[in-house]
């Protein structure tokens, strides 16, 4: 509570919260270490985020594994997060760091539609986060690397958006679909091949699910659906009404019909030739 | 040589209270209700750019009158330090409680200090509870101390008049319309000359049924319309939904120049609340 005595609290002149903590509590941001030699063995890392745009929406679903090395380091994180209310994010990469990193961007968000009496527009949020990544430069030179993807409903454009990042803060904008983690490069194929313009909320989460069950039949980093503990991805959906996390029972149907299908063709869907 | 002159504590203290008194009644007032849902504020405020209701965090609301630069400073600060403890603790560290507290000692502080001048405000700092029971409504004064109000509060120019004919009408368990109807009418009573129409409220609301974590939301005119039984132009669409605040209120502080009502003194800028509608 003495803090708010701090003169800080009423001197800096900034709408954004990094900003200001960086004035005022600088050792409370995430990656401020100063570290020497490689860090990344000391952190699990997450692997693989799919999105894809569809009419009136746009989704994105994570599995749920971390991985130490050829360890399982966790069977259930979650790695997909509202943002706010218009928006999610997903991460990739070095998961200690990627989580704090979600949680500031979110009260970054929050912080700035409390103040400024406005939300940040789409493409705001998304060069935010960006600032986020480059700032984390240093760690990700040391083996930490975090790489998000984030997604949301553009109001003025009115459609979903989905953005992806380097780990130098580099923001590009992608159309229809996207993957980042280490089974992204199979969950691509499978969303390529899969993914059409018309489909509707249902078929993009069925869409998402299949590509991410892709990438775990041949990445060994992701997380293929647990039925056994029923542990299923989380799909996230934003339209212009808000966020919508898929509940266990909407996941469940979705997967169960998946692995269903594969019983008897074990390589999932058919596209066709032409 | 110059002397100070001296002058004895008391008198100081009452100064100094005196000069921030004045402030305050110079504002249109400010109630704050529990309802069957959670907590309304119902503000009367010709701007709609300029806000004297706002969010502070997911179940903690923010209401103020006087001066505007000086609570829209505090309003920042409280929004600072809600955000810093939620996301160096956890969100359901930050309480009603602790804000008020902070409130109390920074008002308190610049109040006994010499090096400011009083704050020229008073807060109310109102948090929902999980159920009913633990709804909370602070109210803060500008010399730091506060009161605990357990149904309803009210602030500004003519307080004491609007408390005593909403007590009359107010239960907790009222619904929103009803508590509507009980403070707008409690705040139109004190001052039969001017018309409080919808474009003169600023209306919000701490509610339990929203599913968002964010309990905080403001209601639109064609909302208020609805909810007041006003005879209307055709627009009938409930509460905005989404984010706390529409997105049609881009301007801020920066822009006193939007209150529709120019104020006839010379001081209109630095004085930034408006004056009483005599």
């Amino acid at each position: 509570m003495t803090e708010f005595l701090n003169p800080a609290f009423r001197e800096i002149a900034t709408s954004s919260f990094t900003e200001f903590l960086g004035k005022a509590a600088p050792e409370l941001l995430p990656g401020r270490l100063g570290l020497t030699g490689s860090a990344a063995e000391l952190t699990p890392h997450g692997t693989t985020i799919v999105a894809a745009t569809y009419p009136g929406g746009v989704m994105m679903a994570g599995d749920r594994r971390a991985t130490m090395g050829n360890v399982i380091a966790q069977r259930d994180i979650q790695k997909v997060y509202p943002a706010d209310e218009y928006s999610v994010v997903g991460i990739a990469g070095a998961a200690g760091l990627a989580v704090e990193m979600v949680r500031l961007f979110r009260v970054e968000l929050e912080h700035y539609e409390k103040i400024e009496g406005a939300p940040l527009s789409l493409d705001g949020k998304a060069n935010r986060l960006a600032g986020m990544i480059r700032g984390n430069l240093p760690m990700a030179m040391q083996g930490l690397t975090v790489i998000p993807l984030f997604a949301g409903w553009d109001a003025g454009r009115d459609q979903g958006r989905i953005f992806s990042y380097d780990a130098t803060g580099g923001r590009y904008e992608e159309t229809a679909f996207h993957s980042v983690g280490s089974g992204s490069v199979f969950a691509r194929g499978a969303l390529k091949k899969l993914y059409r313009h018309d489909l509707d909320a249902a078929g993009c989460a069925t869409v998402l699910v299949q590509a991410l069950y892709d990438a775990a039949d041949d990445d060994s980093a992701t997380g293929s659906p647990d039925l056994a503990r029923r542990i299923f991805p989380i799909v996230v959906a934003v339209t212009a009404e808000g966020n919508h996390r898929y509940d266990e029972v909407e996941t469940a149907e979705i997967v169960d019909r998946i692995v269903a299908a594969r019983r008897t063709r074990p390589d999932g869907p058919q596209a066709p030739l032409n | 040589m110059s002397m100070p002159i001296y002058v004895a504590p008391e008198q100081q203290m009452k100064d100094r209270a005196d000069f921030a008194r004045k402030g305050i009644a110079r504002g249109r007032s400010v109630a704050v209700l529990r309802y069957a849902d959670g907590i309304c504020f119902v503000a009367e405020n010709r701007s709609q750019a300029l806000h004297k209701v706002s969010e502070i965090y997911d179940r903690i609301g923010f209401a103020a009158v006087g001066r505007y630069n000086e609570f829209e400073n505090l309003r920042i600060v409280g929004i600072r330090h809600a955000d810093m403890r939620g996301y160096s603790y956890d969100r359901v560290d930050v309480t009603g409680r602790g804000l008020a507290n902070a409130y109390a000692q920074l008002l308190g502080t610049i109040f006994s200090s010499g090096a400011e001048k009083p704050y020229e405000v008073e807060l109310i700092v109102a948090e929902l509870g999980e159920t009913a029971e633990h709804d909370q409504i602070y109210r803060l004064t500008y010399d730091g101390s506060v009161g605990d109000e357990p149904h309803f509060a009210v602030m500004g120019g003519q307080a004491d008049q609007i408390a005593e004919s909403i007590r009359a009408h107010h239960r907790d368990d009222l619904s929103l319309a009803e508590v509507l109807k009980v403070a707008v009418e409690a705040l139109a009573a004190v001052n039969p000359s001017t018309e409080l129409g919808v474009e003169a409220l600023e209306v919000a609301l701490l509610d339990r049924t929203r599913h968002q974590p964010r309990k905080f939301r403001r209601l639109s005119a064609a909302a208020l319309h609805t909810l007041l039984d006003l005879p209307t132009a055709g627009t009938t669409t409930a509460a905005e939904p989404g984010t706390g605040e529409p997105a049609e209120q881009q301007g801020t502080a920066a822009e006193p120049a939007a209150e529709p009502e120019p104020t006839p003194g010379a001081d209109t800028a630095s004085n930034g609340d408006e004056p009483a509608g005599e």
